[in-house]
Order: C-alpha cells, then structure tokens, then sequence
C-alpha cells in the first residue's frame, strides 16, 4: 500500500511538472494582457531541440538549455507578429502551434526511436533514504525543483514587487502604463519570452525526463492543458500548482488502470485527461463575474502608442 | 530609415496583395530553409508546388484534398468573422465520418437511395452536435470555445480508435485496425467514373458561394460582421450575440462533419483510426488565407491541398519528411498576419536627413 502510494505521489508529481512549467510561463505572459496560444508549439519545439541536442552532444544540461533557447526562439517570432505588427493574437499563436508542430516533426524525423540521454534524479545524501518522504520529496531531476522555485519566485515577484506592479499596470491597463512612462511594448516582450522559455523547458522535461523519447506531437495536448490550467487558476500563481498536480494525478491514474487491465477500454481512459479539462473549464468559468475580476483587463488587445 | 505611419482606413490594394505577398515570402523562406537543410532550393520548391499538378492524375488528387479544406475553411471563415474561434474542426470532422461511417456499416444491404442520404444526415449532425455542444458550454457556461473545442478533438480521436479497434474492427480484417469495407450503395456517388472525383467536390464550392451570399447580403451576415469588428455596436443593435455563437458553431461543425462524411464515404470507403491528417489546423489557414470570406476559401483550399500532395512528393522524390507541410503551413500563417500589418500602415523609406529633422 505504501509502495503504491510513493508511486502515485512520485508519478504525479512528474506528470504535473511540464504543465506547471508551461503554466507558470503562460500566467506571466498573460498578466501582461497577452494571449500566447502557441504553448503546444513552444513545448514541441523544445522536446525537440532539447532531445535532439542531448542525443548528439551526449550532455542533458546542453539539452535542457537548448530547449530553453528554442521555446525563447519561437516566442519571439509570436512577439514580432503579434506585438510589432500587432496582428490578431489569438490567430498568431494558433500559428505559432502549427508552426512549432511542423518544425518538431521536420527536425525530429531523424531522431525518432533512438535514445538520449535522460535527465538524472539527484540524490540527497541522508534525505533521500527517508522512507515515503525520500523518494517523494528528495527523489526527483533538477527541473522538477526548478519548476517549483520558479513558481514561487513568480509569485512572490507578481505579488511583492515593484517589478511586480509594473507587469500587471501593463496588463490591466496599457494606455495608463505608457502614460507613466513604461515601455508596455518592451515589457510585454520580455514576458512572451519568458513565457517560451519556460515551455521549451516543459518541452525538454517532456523529452528528457517524462518519456525520455522523441515522437511526434509528443506532447499530445498538454500545451493547450497549460493554456486551460491559467484560466482555472484565475490567473495566481499558486492555485497553478493543485491544477497541475490534480492533472498530473489524473494523468496517472489513467494509465496505471489501463495497467491493470481493468475491462474498460483503454482509449477511453486516455481520453479521461481532456474530458478533465473540459469538465474543470465548465466548473470554472461558470462564474462569469469571478473571472472577470481576476482576468487582466487588457487580455488579448493589441496596443499601440499614440504620440 | 524605415518609415511607418498608420494609414487611418483600410488599403483595399493590400487587402488583396497582402495574401499574394505573404505567399510569395513564405516560397522564399522555405527555399532558405531547403538550402539550409542542403537541398537545392529551386527544385524542392518545384517539387513541392508545381511537380505534383503535373503528374498524372495530379487535379484529381488536388481535387480530393481541396474539397473538405474548402467545406471546413467555409465555416470556419464565417465562425472567426463572429470572433467565435473554433479551432476543433479535426472533432467534427472525426464525428461526421463516424456518424456517417456508423450508418453505412449497420446497413451493408441497404439500397443507395435509403442508405447514402441517411449517412449524409447522420455526419452532418455528428458535426453539429459537437459544434452545438462547444456553443451549449461557452453561452450556458461561459467556457472558452478555443479550448474546449480542441479537447473535443483529442477526445473524438480516442472515441475513433476505441471504435475501429473494438466494436466496430472488421472481423475479417485480419486484426488490423479499420472497420469493414462501405457497400458499394453507401459511397457518395462519383461525378465522372473511375476516378476519386466525388460529389463532395461539387458541393464544397456550392457551399462557399451559398454562405458568402448570406454573409454578404442577409441581414443574418450583417449580423455576423457586425459582432466581429464592433460587439459592443451589435449589442446596442440588439443583435443576439448567443444566437450567432450557436449559428456560426453549427455551421461550422456541420459543414466540418459533412466533410468527414466525403473523407469517409468518397475518398477512404471505411474507417482507420487516423482519419484527418491535421485538416482541423489547415482548414484554419485556408479560413485566413481566403480573408475570411468564403468564395476566398476555394483557391486558398486548393493551394493548402497542394501543400499537402507537395509534402508527399518532397518525400517520396527528395527524401525529405512530408512534415515539410506543416512548416510551411506555419509559416504561411505567420506571413498573412504579418503582412496585414499593410492594410493599416503605409511603410516606405525615409531620407535620414528629414528623419533627423522631424
């Protein structure tokens, strides 16, 4: 029985770390009032930079900053779009995930199959050996304890800081924030980078730790969970963290029955994830006031200044 | 320097040269991106846009892929005029073929003109249900259609592999994962023999001058334009804004269910469990590429069905992964929103002396 929980609690937490990443990146963006639906993109085009790097270099942490560089590289082609030349944002990032499915699949058809190297748990010494607490709290990789410091740090810095104030002056009303001086248009750019940092570091987490293979359209969705996960958290921080691990645990449970053979058909429990989503979705916009109170004003609407 | 000023009204030059532009770039940068990958430019751009039409049989197959891009790209054109953003077409479409396919295997025995308008039926609905289903959750619930439309999609697919897997495998098919052939009564009848061409390739351009004429000259389109570039106008008009979310997501599903019908009953004659591959992303390019206008919507069909049959030539004669479509369908979304930015804003060049005066 221990040993089944240790597992469910280890196997969901590991589940849930690229959609916290993912999510974390998404809410700055967002905060900012801008719509990067191109998460799904970023994430594929980070597995696959960060495998493909992996395999050839032989280094994970190459990997791991190559699938960093490749989720900046594409949020930045989103930002030039849609912040520049202030195309409608909804549509750019649609084309940023078709884009990033294309250049995944391209780059990755000669990486299918073969291994890389995968991402190593660290080891505390003493706290590991802890029986339960050991492997579910000192057991995991670098990126699993990465994921949760930048959550925090994000938080503390949204809710604490100058900087803080700034990113949610931009995303709850730009015209005052250019009249006070701020660059919205600079700002916003640093956030939507941020923001594809951290889904290609969801990417390499997916390709180097989660399923440490590369196929195609790996990711299967979890960018757009990531995208729904923002909304569900009404936009602070730390409800990101119970979406994700309630997701992460769903994840799990989902293939742990099809596991154990149990006489329902498995592509029904696949589906159980999104049919999640959909569910949770419905449960939370259902209250149209409260999302309008936490939603940043200026969600989605171009801006541009006027002399 | 570069000099950039809004035009304050909307260039209608642009209007029709931006998508031309936006080509014309995108065959650019995939012949960079040709190079770089040590090809020769000239001839894989060739390979994959002019070679395939000349092949024998090249506008059938054109034909075959263009007509559930168009019927998709239709409704999606008049949804997005709506800013109703359904990105789950991939669902209806899997829905329609289902629902279509589901009538066609129940009644091998039953006589074409019983059993192939039933399948037609059944797919349409299948579509609209789903469609109707995103509109029920964003009106009744207030769910973003983006989302939910799309986990629909994933959750349809599951929905075709439990089914072509399971209950419905074909039992003499030798374990392998389809479902029985269609009777010969249930496929949509072809419009010149022996060949793919098939009815659903007549009604894909019917359906893109039937719905530009009511977004064009009905009051119901009116509506449907009005809500897109001005909502808080369409509210003062009194104009419903449910009612247009649940006719532009029925619409759209429907037509994107009817042309999983054509996939199933014209091209494929049975159910596999991969049905679509990736029309539900590409119907959004041709929706965009086509202006959202739905007569728009037949070249932009067409030329989205050659990136396709081009992906396949690029593999088959150059060796490359026919994943070379998708790259260049992303691309050429980012090239027409970007090139957009002409409609509104006259750029050209500036004598760095007066720049450095004013």
């Amino acid at each position: 029985m221990t040993e089944l929980l240790v597992a469910f609690l280890v196997s969901t937490i590991a589940a849930a770390t690229p959609l916290l990443l993912a999510a974390t990146g998404e809410l700055v963006v967002e905060r900012v009032g801008v719509l990067n639906l191109g998460v799904e993109g970023m994430m594929l085009a980070g597995a696959i930079a960060a495998f493909a790097t992996a395999n050839v270099t032989g280094v994970t942490s190459l990997g791991v900053l190559a699938g960093l560089v490749a989720g900046i590289a594409l949020a930045l082609l989103f930002a030039v779009i849609s912040l520049t030349l202030q195309a409608n944002q909804t549509a750019t990032g649609l084309a940023l995930t078709i884009f990033g499915r294309g250049f995944s699949a391209l780059v990755g058809a000669g990486f299918v199959g073969i291994p890389a190297p995968t991402l190593p748990k660290l080891h505390f010494p003493v706290l590991s050996e802890i029986p339960v607490l050991g492997p579910v709290v000192f057991g995991h990789d670098i990126l699993v304890y990465l994921s949760l410091a930048i959550l925090a740090l994000v938080a503390w810095c949204i809710r604490a800081t100058h900087l803080g104030l700034i990113l949610r002056a931009v995303g709850d009303s730009h015209d005052a924030a250019h009249a006070l001086g701020y660059p919205v248009v600079k700002i916003r750019y640093a956030a939507v980078a941020f923001g594809g940092a951290l889904a290609g570091l969801a990417g390499a987490y997916m390709s180097l730790a989660y399923t440490p293979l590369w196929a195609q359209d790996m990711t299967a969705g979890r960018g757009w969970v990531a995208v729904a996960l923002v909304t569900f958290a009404a936009w602070r921080p730390f409800w990101l963290l119970i979406g994700a691990w309630f997701f992460g645990a769903l994840m799990y449970l989902s293939l742990y029955i099809q596991a154990l053979g149990v006489p329902i058909p498995s592509a029904f429990l696949s589906a159980v994830p999104y049919i999640g989503t959909v569910v949770v979705l419905v449960l939370i916009s259902r209250d149209a006031r409260r999302i309008r109170l936490h939603r940043p004003a200026m969600l989605g609407r171009p801006f541009q200044a006027r002399a | 320097m570069l000099k950039i000023e809004p035009r304050g009204y909307e260039s209608t030059f642009w209007r029709y040269a931006s998508p031309v532009l936006a080509l014309l770039l995108t065959g650019l940068t995939s012949g960079l991106i040709f190079a770089g990958m040590g090809r020769p430019p000239g001839l894989t751009v060739y390979t994959f846009l002019i070679a395939p039409l000349l092949q024998q049989d090249g506008l059938e197959a054109l034909a075959v892929k263009a007509a559930p891009l168009i019927m998709m790209g239709v409704g999606l054109s008049l949804a997005y005029r709506a800013n109703v953003w359904n990105i789950g077409t991939d669902g209806q479409f899997t829905v329609g073929a289902i629902c279509g396919g589901g009538i066609a295997i129940a009644f091998p025995e039953a006589p074409f003109w019983a059993v192939f308008p039933a399948v037609v039926i059944a797919g349409t609905l299948g579509g609209m249900a789903n469609g109707g289903l995103v509109a029920w959750l964003r009106i009744r619930f207030n769910a973003n259609e983006i989302l939910t439309s799309l986990m629909l999609a994933y959750i349809t697919q599951y929905l075709l592999v439990y089914l072509v897997v399971g209950p419905w495998r074909d039992p003499q098919g030798f374990g392998f994962p389809q479902t029985a052939l269609f009777s010969d009564d249930a496929l949509a009848p072809r419009l010149i023999e022996d060949t793919n061409v098939h009815l659903g390739i007549l009604l894909a351009p019917l359906f893109s001058v039937g719905l530009w004429f009511m977004l064009e000259k009905s009051l119901l389109g009116f509506q449907f334009r009005v809500l897109g570039q001005a909502t808080r106008a369409a509210k003062f008009a009194g104009f419903s804004e449910n009612r247009l979310v649940w006719i532009a997501m029925l619409i759209s599903g429907g037509l994107a269910g009817l042309a999983g019908v054509f996939e199933a009953t014209g091209t494929l004659g049975q159910l596999t469990t991969t049905l679509s591959p990736g029309y539900g992303f590409t119907a959004i390019i041709v929706a965009f590429l086509g202006r959202l206008n739905p007569l728009g919507a037949i070249p932009a069909g067409l030329l989205l069905a050659l990136t396709y049959l081009g992906g396949d030539a690029a593999q088959i004669n150059l060796g490359l992964p026919n994943a070379v479509t998708g790259i260049f369908q992303g691309i050429l979304l980012f090239y027409l929103l970007g090139c957009d930015f002409l409609l509104l804003n006259r750029v050209g060049w500036r004598r760095t002396k007066a720049g450095a005066a004013s």
